[in-house]
């Protein structure tokens, strides 16, 4: 299969450079060759139905599946033209930088406070004043702050779930990362939940890449810039969003987006 | 028309009935021995109670009711189980969670598959073993490294209590742990977090509520037990914190009282229920608020 490539009209930087990507759970081969460039400050949606490698892809730019026994990746990503499976690269510093919001809200069963609080505190922040900035900040940028400002030391489990999803993503952002990849961040929720979290990346793409994963093609409509489609471990096209959902070039893409197979 | 589903034969109906009667009986038994034992250790309290008044049973600074200056003050003995069960807890707690942080966190299925049983046999080993070893091979240990320490001591038997609750602390936990979601771990390396920051910054305090059940039935066990202090820690109920002293716990009391040949009825005799009663209300706390918390804990993951 050749790469696929981004047409574009604008003068866009890579964030991401994925080259010729193979991985493996044990013996089992989930992606297979995926080359693709995902640019900077953007939406990129990945859909495919469910099964085809959409988590396993994302999850390889973070480097999170590291921590899955058995699993081993083969080809190049480059972040920002480093490597990011440079054996000297300390897989904690990528996490750092590259963010991630899981499908099912995960908040910790601590405070709205201290969730947020925790990435920073364990990069070694203790002052006060300096921690309730950042929890502030990051509860305003993730469209939460107004309705917990008054409640920060409540348990984050009292929330509904569409608002710990925001607290996810504001515990993502109070790290400072310059990614934040989402898998499926809406799968568990309901269409005002989810008109919420569409909105606010809006706002967030302004200032971060964002990669997300879903398999709602609604949504990778509406809320992506590019769009990635992954069937059976492959990357079958890649293209601005508009195209994809308009004009495809693969027949299989065409296919799966008017809804005849997936 | 020929019936497709046979009709029960009567005989199997009442052979059902009999079954079901005979098991209610056996369930019954040991619901009514539970309560006969509560029965009689209550009735007997109060007969005790009728001798003694409450206020001195329970302020008294002396447990001498097997000499002529007779004093039923609990303190003593409540003292001596305390210490001897805080030193257990302290050498059990501190290993026993870390074990389980280990076997949840660290190990591999492989080594957590041949660790768990190993520590099962520890809490398998009768403890009147432990007794002896604490005895005979710990206390003259410690005697090395702390000179002027008595030959029957709180603090020998007190560590190996604690090392005969590892298993049941560390297992628990382990349980707790094991229980935390994947999804959070994935979270907190996923904010940078390293393994150790994960196990202490997210699965410990997640697992919060399994643990301190755990510690609470250590409590329990510690307090309740009696093998090892009636054969290591001497007879001798005073009222002291020094764990180098020989000491008497509530259990080690029991033993020796009934041991001895006090007969019905004796204000001696009563002394055994009333202490009995003191543990029994003590343990029954500890566990009706450990099994409390591991619901609660049960609720939060289900
Ligand atoms: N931890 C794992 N171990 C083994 N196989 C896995 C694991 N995670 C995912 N897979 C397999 O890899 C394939 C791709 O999974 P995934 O990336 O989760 O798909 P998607 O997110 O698109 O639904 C699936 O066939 C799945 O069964
Ligand atoms: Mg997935």
């Amino acid at each position: 299969m050749t790469p696929a490539t981004v047409e574009t009209q604008e003068e866009l930087t890579q964030a991401f450079a994925i080259q010729g990507l193979n991985s493996w759970y044990g013996s089992f081969h989930a992606l297979k060759g995926v080359s693709m460039t995902i640019p900077e400050k953007r939406v990129t949606a990945i859909i495919g139905p469910s099964g085809c490698g959409k988590s396993t892809l994302i999850r390889c730019l973070n480097r999170i599946n590291d921590l899955i026994p058995g699993f081993r990746v083969e080809g190049q990503i480059a972040f920002k033209g480093q490597n990011l499976y440079d054996p000297a690269l300390d897989p904690i510093q990528v996490r750092l930088q590259i963010g991630m919001v899981f499908q099912k809200p995960n908040p910790f069963p601590k405070s709205i406070y201290d969730n947020v609080a925790f990435g920073p505190r364990l990069c070694g922040e203790k002052d006060r004043s300096k921690l309730d900035a950042i929890v502030e900040e990051s509860l305003r940028k993730a469209a939460l702050w107004g309705e917990v400002k008054e409640k920060l030391k409540q348990s984050a489990l009292a929330l509904s779930g569409g608002q710990q999803q925001r607290l996810c993503i504001a515990r993502t952002l109070a790290v400072g990362p310059e990614v934040l990849l989402l898998d499926e961040p809406c799968s568990a929720l309901d269409p005002i939940a989810t008109a919420k979290i569409e909105e606010l990346l809006m706002d967030l793409k302004k200032s971060y890449t964002v990669v997300l994963v879903t398999h709602n093609m609604q949504q990778a409509a509406r809320a992506s810039d590019y769009t990635g489609f992954m069937l059976l471990g492959e990357l079958v096209e890649f293209a601005l969003t508009a195209k994809i959902f308009t004009n495809p070039t693969n027949s299989r893409t065409e296919a799966y987006i008017t809804g005849r197979f997936g | 028309m020929t019936e497709t589903i046979r009709k029960r034969p009567p005989r199997r109906k009442t052979q059902e009935r009999l079954v079901q009667a005979v098991l209610f009986f056996c369930a019954a038994v040991s619901v009514f021995t539970t309560l006969g034992i509560v029965g009689v250790l209550l009735f007997e309290t109060i007969e005790f109670f009728r001798e003694v008044p409450l206020w001195s049973f329970l302020t008294d600074t002396q447990w001498t009711p097997l000499f002529s200056d007779k004093h039923f003050g609990i303190l003593p003995l409540a003292c001596g189980t305390f210490l001897t069960a805080a030193i257990a807890i302290a050498v059990a707690m501190p290993v026993g969670l870390l074990t389980a942080v280990f076997l949840s966190e660290y190990a591999g299925d492989r080594l957590r598959g041949t660790v768990k049983p190993v520590l099962e046999i520890l809490a398998g080993i009768p403890t009147v073993v432990y007794g002896y070893f604490a005895l005979l091979f710990v206390t003259p240990l410690l005697q090395r490294f702390i000179p002027g320490m008595a030959g029957f001591n709180a603090l020998s038997p007190g560590i190996v209590m604690g090392i005969m609750i590892i298993p049941m602390i560390s297992s628990l936990s382990e349980d707790a742990m094991y229980a935390v979601p994947q999804n959070l771990r994935e979270a907190a390396q996923a904010l940078g977090a390293s393994r150790l920051q994960t196990a202490f910054g997210v699965v410990v305090p997640s697992a919060f509520s399994g643990i301190a059940a755990s510690f609470l039935l250590a409590v329990s066990r510690a307090i309740g037990e009696t093998m090892i202090v009636a054969i290591a820690a001497g007879q001798q109920p005073r009222l002291t914190l020094d764990p180098t002293h020989p000491v008497e716990t509530m259990t080690a009391y029991i033993v020796q009282v009934s041991l001895g040949d006090t007969p019905t009825g004796t204000i001696e005799y009563k002394t055994i229920f009333a202490v009995g009663m003191a543990l029994f209300l003590a343990t029954l706390v500890l566990n009706l608020l450990s099994h409390g918390l591991r619901e609660r804990f049960s609720e939060k993951y289900g």
